[in-house]
């Protein structure tokens, strides 16, 4: 069987991949035995954010960019904050910076549960989709609905709601929450505490391919703290350098099979930034209770099996309520909820980690705040050549699968990364052909 | 419709925020695929059952001449056709490209222009296909799209508002930012729906839900304006997520042109 598969000539291609956030696509070519081409196709109709931007108001550029993206527009709303803030030489207080760094708490916990449990746990077990996995195990589906509702709660007790938050400003927030409305949430958090570490439990026990990935590591490594909000731009090949500095290494290329562009470092290539990066970069950081999850998942202090991202997400998970808990506990509305903001003429970078990687906005304005150029570099364009790497790797380790299984394993690669190409269209429509 | 009818769920140009808002139903989620067959739901399932369908949710606007032609055949497979959020109604954030150049913006953004395959105008769903109901919102409210899904089952019309957010201000008990305060507000001319979150945050509304049925914008820009907002900042206000609204955008264009010309 292997052998045979091995001289064959074969082309996988999936025009629609279902369960990830966006419209895309796969085709792997493989002849004589050996891949020839991979691609990763988005085909997510254009939108031309950096092009509607210009001469639109600071004021205004985080409630734009938030409309990139449904599933992480906290990440959005702080990537642009931090450029703009940048740009105008404002420093918001540390109670504002707290209270940026719980908002984002709640995306990273909705966002992650969505992905474990709807997303990326029916692949390990065999279902087509979370409403099949809860009539194999109905608590497990449960429990991830209850941990993204938390999130979701944590999201609207600060930002007004969950999808496209309106309370986020440049310069902090429109209105501080009280703290008793936080104070609420703290039993909801405990329990999806325990439920995070429940998940970290759930997914040690699924099987996973021995498949290891050698990637290039980007991710902000905050000094003693794992990143969420702020940091430098740290590499696992010993880069370190500012939000700015990084822009300057990011070389993206439009190519003809999508409408993302593809990111790669300059004098390095190809590069991997989101959990498995944050991880890779920051796990010596994490309190004692997330390593105590990442223990109990079968982690080392790195993961390259890309497969295991789900299990760092768990630790993930386990970090973002912990954080959110003790951001909690020590809250101060900050007063007045915003710093002052006055434009200047100038450019700003700003970089924050959104759920599934690296989020780089970078700003230039006119002197009445007026955007001149905007450029944003998003996760899932960075992460687009490695996640092709991985599909390379994933076809030679399996080669000798049937057609089906080899084409859900690809379809698993992707979703692996967690790409958010911000649009689901089209039918899932697998097609594998051999010449 | 048959005892459990089918609903799929479709995506166009669009952010997936309001298709996020039905799987953000956490308490609802497995009842309603209890009630209802999901048969076709991309973004959650790997599995997809071909039409027709009894309901299909539509997000997102048209935008490439292959979402054009893609919008015909959803139509005509399915019974009855929902739009959610305010891409699919109005065209969303991306039809600020109807007020300028699609090749300019492309030049901004990609290297190659010709790789691309887009329109000049981002467009509702409505003006390609007859649509039943449009669910408004940038994005969609999570409680309107159950109350549309109970209707539905339960073969009544939904009760959604056409009044505008000054309505549920004032249910809120809400100060009036634009009367006590002067501050620029959408309230009065913007579709309720948001529960007047804005407002109740001390931030004016900035106009997610569209505009509200008989909206009075000319007399509310002429009101802001006095207050103090500039005419670039007016065409900017009326020209964000619902900016292909028909009211929405004949107020931004006004404040486009020289006053002389209003």
């Amino acid at each position: 069987m292997t052998h045979r598969r091995q001289s064959a000539d074969l082309t996988i291609e999936v025009p629609g991949l279902a369960r990830v956030e966006g419209e895309g696509g796969l085709r792997v070519e493989v002849r004589g035995g050996e891949v020839v081409s991979v691609a990763l196709n988005i085909f997510e109709p254009p939108r031309f954010f950096e092009g509607f931007l210009r001469s639109r108001s600071f004021e205004e550029v985080p409630d734009v960019t938030a409309r990139i993206c449904g599933i992480c527009p906290v990440a959005y709303q702080m990537s642009a904050c931090a450029a703009i803030e940048d740009a105008f030489g404002v420093t918001v207080d540390g109670r504002v910076a707290a209270l940026r760094r719980l908002l984002y708490c709640g995306e990273w916990v909705q966002s992650h549960a969505l992905h474990v449990y709807l997303l990326h746990a029916p692949d390990f077990l065999g279902c087509a989709d979370a409403v099949e996995l809860a009539q194999l195990d109905r608590a497990a589906v449960q429990r991830g609905l209850e941990l993204k509702r938390v999130g979701n709660l944590l999201m609207e007790a600060v930002g007004g709601r969950s999808v496209h938050p309106v309370n986020v400003r440049v310069g902090g927030f429109y209105r501080a929450p009280r703290p008793e409305d936080l104070r609420a949430l703290l039993e909801p958090l405990r329990r999806a505490l325990d439920a995070s570490l429940a998940t970290a439990e759930w997914v040690a026990g699924f099987d996973y391919p021995d498949v290891e990935g050698e990637y290039l590591f980007v991710a902000l490594r905050p000094d003693g703290a794992y990143p969420i909000d702020s940091g430098p731009v740290a590499s696992s090949d010993g880069l370190e350098t500012t939000p700015g500095g990084f822009a300057e290494l990011v070389v993206e290329e439009h190519v003809e099979h999508s409408t993302a562009l593809h990111a790669r470092l300059a004098g390095r290539g190809a590069y991997l930034t989101g959990p498995l990066a944050r991880y890779a970069l920051n796990s010596a950081s994490l309190p004692e209770i997330a390593r105590q999850a990442s223990a109990a998942a079968g982690l080392g202090p790195v993961c390259t099996n890309p497969f295991r991202s789900i299990a760092v997400r768990a630790v993930e998970l386990v970090f973002a309520c912990d954080e959110a808990i003790r951001l909690i506990e020590r809250y101060e509305p900050p007063d007045p909820p915003a710093a002052e903001v006055r434009p200047v003429a100038g450019v700003g970078h700003g970089a924050t980690e959104a759920p599934r990687g690296l989020l780089l906005h970078r700003y230039a304005f006119d002197a009445e705040g007026l955007v001149r150029e905007a450029r944003i570099v998003p996760p899932t364009s960075q992460n687009q050549l490695s996640i092709e790497d991985d599909l390379r790797r994933v076809v030679v380790a399996s080669i000798g699968a049937g057609d089906g299984e080899l084409t859900a394993r690809c379809e698993q690669a992707v979703r692996n990364h967690d790409p958010c190409i911000s649009c689901a269209a089209h039918f899932l429509d697998v097609e594998v052909e051999r010449s | 419709m048959s005892a459990r009818p089918t609903l799929a769920v479709w995506k166009l140009a669009s952010c997936d925020g309001c298709q996020l808002t039905l799987l953000d139903c956490e308490d609802e989620l497995l009842a309603v695929a209890e009630h209802v067959e999901i048969a076709h739901f991309t973004e959650m399932s790997s599995a997809s059952v071909d039409g027709p369908y009894d309901v299909s949710l539509v997000e997102g606007s048209v935008t490439t001449a292959a979402d054009r032609e893609r919008i015909l055949a959803i139509r005509e497979a399915s019974g009855l056709l929902v739009t959610i959020g305010a891409c699919a109604a109005a065209g969303g954030i991306q039809a600020l490209r109807n007020f300028t150049s699609v090749a300019e913006l492309a030049r901004g953004v990609y290297a190659h222009p010709e790789y691309l395959d887009t329109l000049e105008t981002s467009s509702a769903i409505a003006d390609h296909v007859g649509v039943d109901l449009e669910l408004h919102g940038c994005p969609i409210d999570r409680h309107q799209l159950l109350e549309v899904i109970s209707a539905l089952l339960a073969g009544r019309r939904p009760v959604l508002p056409s009044y505008s957010v000054c309505q549920e201000c004032k249910q809120r008990a809400s100060v009036c930012l634009l009367v006590a305060r002067g501050r620029a507000c959408l309230g009065p001319v913007t579709r309720a729906g948001c529960g007047a979150l804005c407002p109740s945050l001390d931030r004016g509304c900035f106009g997610c839900f569209g505009p509200a049925e008989s909206a009075n914008t000319v007399s509310l820009a002429r009101r802001l304006a006095a207050d103090g907002t500039s005419q670039a900042q007016l065409s900017r206000l009326f020209r964000t997520f619902n900016a292909g609204a028909p009211a929405f955008r004949k107020e931004s264009v006004a404040h486009d042109a020289p006053p002389a010309e209003r």
